[in-house]
């Protein structure tokens, strides 16, 4: 991601010129020099802030890889398109965090996505879920859409600066993923028996996760005011699945809850596999450009 | 340097990097989308500032690349590129001009305007005019296309599928 070389001008310098463009598009010529709107580089994450980024980086990292194996298998050509493009911005998401994660030990974002091992990921078990057929997919993302958009809708106001231009700019895009899943769930459920059944499946095997999602950690009272409490996304969440599920006329799965742990290393059965494809090229030939 | 040689060094960098196009759709400029946000020049050393449409865009990379060779060859040798996250892309900052230059290529333009924090981009899709014929009888085929920004849509006059820059 990093195209930097060089430093930039330093603060008040009288020699420094500056141009922008502004929010129409028009030109404005000024004395500036690097203004509170440019975030994005050189800024290093305090070592807790960097362990939260960890974990959205690697929910949406995770998640990216999991869709990856959809392309070329989905449902029809402009479903393949669909999930690859939502990966992709996923993939951008988790650039972000990752690189800002980071910044607090020195690590670039392929270093932090392609050399730690299992029990250093610190995503939530939900985005581990194996894909199964198109009805779990679109039921595990429906989940995790919905829960990164109530998640960076507040995360917009962190008083981390990184964290909330990375939320502001990537919930542009989960209003879309958002909206893929809901239409796919309401598609499926007002079906045919078979796909509503298949969601209903889909659901009832995803749905022990979702607690997890909104559990808070001690990591949550050292970060008051820069990350979200879990815990208090949950209304949130309860009320546009609600909505989406009345309509498609489904109820909410009952059944068992799984102990969760993916914020501190314990992950689902299918991270190690997939982390090993993912990780198996850089690893084998490190510092590999492609 | 007087401010107005500054400011002429700057417009000097600035219209250098304008010149850049995007990979994906060569007749935009980074400055027709809205990319280009900033030129810095202190003493030899310049920096532009770009900001990415989508996070995932494969094209940042390669339009930083390529702003660095048009200033490299134009004789700026210290030169920075960095991504500014903050404020996030939005379609409208895409010029008027842009958007006829999108439309002239086939792609519709963005219509109507970004409104996060109201309604989302769902509820406020207006009709999207085909760029071959201009009739606004299309549909919607599949709202993520062929690259990020685009969604898949068809003309019921011409027939003819096209693609149609999304609003963000
Ligand atoms: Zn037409």
């Amino acid at each position: 991601m990093s195209t930097t070389t060089g430093t930039p001008p330093a603060a008040g310098d009288t020699t420094a010129a500056t141009l922008t463009s502004d929010e129409h598009g028009n030109i404005e010529l000024g004395k500036l020099t690097l203004a509170a709107e440019v975030i994005g580089q050189g800024t290093v994450a305090p070592p807790a802030v960097a362990e939260y980024a960890l974990w959205l980086g690697d929910d949406a990292l995770v998640l990216a890889q999991n869709l990856g194996w959809w392309i070329s298998r989905a449902p029809e050509l402009e479903e393949d398109i669909a999930i690859g493009n939502i990966a992709l911005d996923l993939i951008g998401h988790a650039r972000s965090f990752l690189s800002y994660a980071g910044s607090a030990s020195g690590r670039t974002e392929d270093e932090m996505a392609y050399f730690r091992g299992e029990e250093e990921y610190r995503s939530a078990q939900l985005f581990e879920q194996a894909n199964g057929d198109f009805a779990h997919t679109i039921a595990r993302n429906f989940i995790a859409g919905c829960f990164q958009h109530a998640l960076y809708e507040r995360l917009q106001g962190s008083h981390d600066e990184t964290l909330a231009a990375i939320a502001a700019k990537s919930i542009k895009e989960v209003d879309y993923h958002v909206d893929h899943a809901t239409q796919w769930v309401l598609r499926l459920a007002g079906g045919t028996a078979k796909s509503r059944r298949r969601l209903i499946v889909g659901f009832a095997d995803v749905w022990p996760y979702v607690d997890e999602l909104f559990r808070d950690e001690p990591l949550n009272d050292e970060l008051a005011g820069v990350a979200v409490r879990q815990s208090t996304l949950r209304p949130a969440f309860d009320t546009r699945v609600a909505a989406v599920f009345a309509e498609a006329e489904l109820e909410v799965p009952v059944g068992f809850t799984a102990t969760g742990g993916g914020r501190v290393g314990k992950h689902h059965e299918t991270l190690g596999p997939l982390l090993a494809e993912m990780q198996v090229l850089a690893r084998q030939f490190p510092g590999a450009a492609w | 340097m007087l401010d107005a040689e500054m400011e002429v060094a700057v417009r000097r960098v600035w219209d250098i990097a304008a010149t850049v196009t995007d990979p994906e759709i060569p007749v935009l400029t980074i400055e027709d989308l809205g990319v280009l946000r900033r030129v810095d020049v202190c003493g030899t050393a310049v920096t532009v500032t770009l900001t990415p449409t989508y996070s995932g865009c494969p094209a940042m990379d390669t339009m930083s690349v390529d702003v660095r060779r048009a200033l490299a060859t134009a004789g700026y040798n210290d030169v920075t590129v960095t991504l500014a996250l903050a404020p996030a892309w939005t379609t409208d900052w895409i010029s008027e001009q842009g958007k006829i230059k999108l439309n002239e290529y086939g792609i519709a333009p963005p219509t109507g305007h970004s409104a996060r924090g109201t309604a989302g981009p769902v509820s406020l899709l207006l009709s999207v005019k085909c760029p071959r014929c201009s009739s606004l009888n299309t549909r919607e085929l599949s709202r993520f296309g062929s690259t990020s920004c685009k969604a898949l849509h068809e003309c019921r006059e011409c027939l003819e599928p096209f693609d149609y820059f999304k609003v963000l």
